[in-house]
């Protein structure tokens, strides 16, 4: 079982919902990154997302777009990326997500980027731009090796769902809304329909997780009751990554990440 | 490749998307593949083409600029004739009339130069929509009376500060737009680029330019010409050029922007110099580093200034049926002078790229020989350009 379906499961089993935090590698440098995942840690986060910069990030709103030059710019490169996951693996046995885009993989070569990938310590990925149709090498690549987490959006056919789930592994990540990452605020009907819509096609038989301008313990609360099964925060951890001082930085993401992960705790 | 089954011309294009955007593609795909051979649409279309754009376009006979060269007889195709100088009008009309028979409320598109931003603007307002245009913030600033005409039509444009505020942002910000407006808006691309059905709806649109030389050479050679030309940045007027005849055996040429040459960072020379990669929804050539981040592109035409290129043209370079070179901005700027002097048209900085491979091919060419020259725009636009690059370049 990986990582990520059994840490679904212990918390299944202590009767709660799991709180994923996405933070940038690199941004603003490698030791704010590891300084943030101890506070991650301390505060009781279940899965962390790492995103890898990507030049052109389209589905990114504006927090993650300037995450992403910045940490380019700082010299963020997929062997030093690796390097620091095998740090931060010999800190923590938390499970952690790789969320960068298409061409990164690709360029690489999928099995040659996952296997690396897998060996520094990654147990899953999120490509935003990787849709099922194109995802055949994809899914062999990460076969037996990773989780791959899909998309869906409020829009998704009923269809799609079902197809997406079928080569969802580790969670279902349900964009809750329209628009890019960070952008709006505020829990909209739709959102609270779709959670339902596929928890219904999915019959359970893999976690939803709830992401994109979810940032605040209310929007967690909100998202826990209306039946979701992890709640993923981004652009807020980089908002308060870039105003706090290196030396309060874990502590400050501690505190950050308490207040939401009780929100997860029924 | 007539419809391309699955989106894919051999192993290029598809569809990398988020997947709020899929529903929208499908029916995007959906209507296009309805109305494309509906009677009434078509007639439609051809009543804007014939009569707002001004098509045909003529296929002029460069008498003067083939003695020069000595060679085989060049002829252009006048597309910087077309309403708004370019062959771009070709598309948006289409797309924008689709749009409509779509209901669609709201079109966005993005712009490079500002030439398909204004040919957006165009089509919008002759068809009573509205447009949002997202422009490069250091285009807005190099191309400013375009912003200023798009204004002027009724269009808002929103500069792009993310990235390399260039063309490649410009898309990125429409994307982004898009799958926030996913249910009421049209995103009106502007390249033959971007997920399917784009790269084909693109094509189609502007297959008009092909159609028209193939059947212009049959009435002054019967039968197609030895050679054609045209630029590739997106390449759009390219795969409108070179796809009615793939079937034939014209030798087809698509030239890209050496900038300050290939081995120099300073180009946009995809297929040329690029690696395969997937960006803006498509898998194609691209100019990326060794770890797939897209690397900014120079060229001194803003037209060209794209670092990827629409996968039909990746798919013509590995079957080798289209060959692709180059001009550097050098040569750009002598052939968009010798054109200038020689028959009195002032072609666009991109259409130069062509004139330049023409130059060369009519230079070591039989005089019995034909070569077709898409023009693709004026370059009345570029002038302070060319005034900057002679001020910079040339001693006195």
């Amino acid at each position: 079982m990986s990582r990520i379906k059994e840490k679904f499961a212990e918390l299944e089993a202590k009767n709660q919902k799991a709180l994923i935090s996405y933070i940038m590698a690199g941004f603003p440098n490698d030791k704010a990154t590891i300084s943030t995942v101890r506070g991650l840690v301390k505060g009781g986060v279940d899965i962390i997302e790492l995103g890898f910069p990507f030049s052109d990030p389209l589905a990114d709103g504006p927090v993650i777009q300037n995450a992403s030059t910045i940490s380019l710019e700082k010299g963020t490169k997929i062997a030093k990326f690796f390097s620091l996951v095998k740090k931060i693996r010999k800190e923590t046995d938390i499970p952690l997500i790789l969320m960068t885009y298409t061409n990164i993989l690709y360029h690489k070569g999928y099995s040659k980027f996952i296997s690396e990938a897998k060996k520094a310590g990654i147990d899953g990925f999120i490509l935003p731009d990787m849709s099922v149709e194109e995802s055949k090498e994809y899914l062999q690549a990460a076969k037996n090796n990773a989780d791959t987490i899909f998309l869906i959006s409020p829009n998704t056919s009923i269809q799609r769902i079902q197809k997406i789930s079928k080569v969802s592994s580790g969670f279902l990540y349900l964009v809750a809304v329209f628009g890019t990452t960070g952008v709006k605020t505020g829990i909209k009907k739709y959102t609270i329909d779709a959670i339902k819509q596929v928890k219904k096609q999915t019959k359970g038989k893999i976690p939803i997780g709830v992401g994109f301008g979810v940032s605040t313990p209310e929007d967690v609360k909100k998202y826990v009751k209306a039946g979701a099964d992890a709640v993923i925060v981004g652009s807020a951890y980089l908002k308060l990554i870039e105003k706090t001082s290196q030396n309060q930085l874990e502590i400050k993401i501690a505190s950050f990440t308490k207040s939401l992960k009780k929100q997860t705790i029924l | 490749m007539k419809y391309p089954k699955n989106g894919r011309f051999g192993e290029f294009g598809g569809k990398y998307i988020p997947e709020t955007l899929v529903p929208a593609i499908e029916e995007l795909e959906e209507n296009y593949l309805k109305f494309k051979n509906d009677k009434k649409f078509k007639k439609e279309l051809d009543y804007y083409l014939r009569v707002y754009a001004g098509r045909p376009t003529p296929l002029y006979y460069a008498k003067n600029l083939s003695e020069k060269m000595g060679g085989a007889k060049i002829y252009l195709k006048r597309e910087d004739l077309l309403h708004g100088g370019a062959h771009k009008i070709n598309n948006t009309l289409g797309q924008a009339l689709l749009a409509k028979k779509m209901n669609k409320k709201r079109i966005i598109a993005e712009t490079g130069a500002g030439q398909h931003g204004v040919a957006t603007a165009m089509a919008c307002a002759a068809l009573g929509m509205k447009a949002e245009v997202y422009m490069g913030y250091r285009d807005t600033i190099r191309q400013k009376q375009n912003v200023f005409r798009m204004n002027m039509l009724g269009c808002e444009v929103h500069p792009v500060k993310s990235g390399s505020k260039t063309l490649k942002d410009a898309i990125n910000e429409a994307i982004r737009d898009w799958i926030t407006n996913v249910e009421n808006t049209y995103y009106l691309l502007g390249s033959a680029v971007g997920p399917h059905p784009y790269p084909v709806m693109v094509r189609d649109f502007q297959s008009v330019i092909g159609n028209e030389i193939k059947s212009q050479m049959k009435k002054i050679n019967n039968k197609a010409p030895d050679t054609v030309i045209a630029c590739v940045g997106g390449g759009s007027n390219a795969i409108g050029t070179f796809y009615p005849l793939v079937d034939t055996n014209s030798e087809i040429i698509g030239v890209e922007a050496a900038g300050h040459g290939l081995k120099s960072k300073m180009h946009s020379a995809t297929l040329s110099a690029g690696t395969k990669g997937v960006l803006h929804g498509m898998m194609t050539y691209l100019l990326q580093d060794k770890e797939g981040q897209v690397t900014e592109t120079h060229s001194i035409s803003a037209g060209l200034d794209y670092p990827g290129v629409g996968p039909e043209h990746s798919y013509y370079k590995d079957t080798k049926r289209v060959k692709y070179h180059s001009a550097t901005d050098a040569e750009v700027i002598d052939a968009f002078l010798t054109l200038t002097k020689t028959e009195g048209i002032i072609p666009a900085l991109e259409s130069s790229h062509a004139i330049a491979e023409a130059m060369k091919v009519a230079r070591k060419s039989k005089k019995s020989e034909s070569i077709v020259v898409t023009l693709s725009g004026r370059g009345d636009k570029d002038i302070e350009e060319v005034q900057n690059y002679l001020n910079k370049h040339v001693k006195n």
